[in-house]
């Protein structure tokens, strides 16, 4: 029960912590769920002109990483995956 | 050619006024001529922090309406030779000032004065605008609260927004033992957030209660907000400072050591 109770208890800092790099991301990104959902879907159509993508495990987030790219800003990540090229094109 | 500097928050009831007053009356101490701009215009508080309430005769209102000259509406401390204020109005309001006025009074000032200190009002609004509309830099003050540190995130973006480039963070009102036990952030978990360069950490002093009480700055005597300030003033000259030691991990040297 004690090692439970130690996994379980976070900090009010930590929690302080997370809690801000949450929302500062969105606040950072400015933009609403609704503009992201356009995104997708716009991202979506664009790449279906391509390839075949499996739009069931599509993943598109505007986060806030810091890496050398981002400048401090945020990032849009995108995770398709493919099923199929087009040949066509 | 002086340099103007910001102090903002977004937030209000940080630290700003405070700030200004300690770290304005700081940089005279360290023999330069410094000028502190109280431009939250309607709510008039740098004059009593610093001690010069009973010297107003013009403000900033009367100095952009052309009623007075600057020089006639500037306070000379008399405590230290190089330090002076322009106190706010009381019973205008921030739109009796637009921010080119702001920018042309603060490059006016720039001959005379090494240092010109902007007092920003708390907001984002015209205030804010006008406070900015002249800064070379940006001093950005937060405590180790969620809604003090989210509002100095919106405040950094608008800076960039405004070519302010030269931002620094202070982190004020830390309160060690708090960190300790893990219930407040610390200095390096709000850097870690704001992802801005830190200028100094002031830690939560009773003195800076006295201080303003007495309407004498606390910069540079023996107490620990004094010297975090005045570690401030040094930086801001250039001078690599260390840390002092407020926000030390847990551990049994920490302990040791903050019984300073």
């Amino acid at each position: 029960m004690a090692m439970f109770e130690i996994f379980k208890k976070r900090s009010s800092g930590e929690m302080a912590k997370q809690r801000l790099q949450f929302v500062l991301s969105a606040d950072r990104a400015g933009c609403t769920p609704e503009i992201m959902e356009c995104i997708k879907n716009d991202i979506i159509e664009v790449l279906n002109k391509y390839v075949e993508i499996d739009s069931e495990g599509l993943d598109i987030r505007v986060n806030q990483v810091d890496n050398e790219n981002s400048n401090g800003g945020p990032s849009l990540f995108a995770n398709v995956p493919i099923k199929a090229i087009k040949r066509s094109v | 050619m002086g340099e103007v500097i910001v102090i903002t928050s977004g937030k209000g009831g940080v630290g700003k006024t405070t700030t200004t007053a300690n770290v304005g009356t700081g940089l005279a101490k360290l023999d330069k001529k410094v000028v502190l701009i109280d431009t939250d215009i309607g709510l008039r508080n740098l004059d009593v922090v610093m001690g010069l309430e009973n010297r107003i005769v013009y403000n900033l209102v009367d100095v952009i309406e052309g009623t007075c000259r600057i020089k006639q509406a500037l306070i000379k401390d008399k405590r230290y030779p190089n330090l002076y204020l322009l106190p706010s109005a009381q019973t205008k309001d921030k739109t009796a000032v637009t921010p080119e006025q702001m920018k042309k009074l603060s490059d006016e000032l720039r001959d005379e004065f090494d240092y010109i200190l902007m007092d920003c009002p708390a907001g984002i609004e015209q205030g804010f605008q006008n406070a900015i509309a002249g800064a070379d830099r940006a001093l950005v003050i937060t405590t180790p609260e969620v809604s003090a540190v989210r509002d100095a995130d919106r405040i950094i973006g608008l800076l960039e927004a405004h070519e302010i480039k030269n931002s620094h963070l202070i982190v004020n009102r830390l309160r060690t033992d708090m960190v300790k036990r893990g219930d407040m952030m610390s200095s390096d978990d709000v850097v870690e957030i704001l992802a801005i360069d830190l200028i100094g950490v002031v830690p939560d002093d009773e003195n800076i209660v006295i201080s303003t009480n007495q309407g004498e700055p606390l910069v540079g005597n023996d107490t620990m907000a004094g010297k975090a300030y005045m570690n401030i003033c040094h930086r801001l000259l250039g001078e690599d400072v260390p840390y002092l030691d407020l926000n030390l991990k847990k551990g049994f040297f920490s302990k040791l050591f903050n019984k300073n």
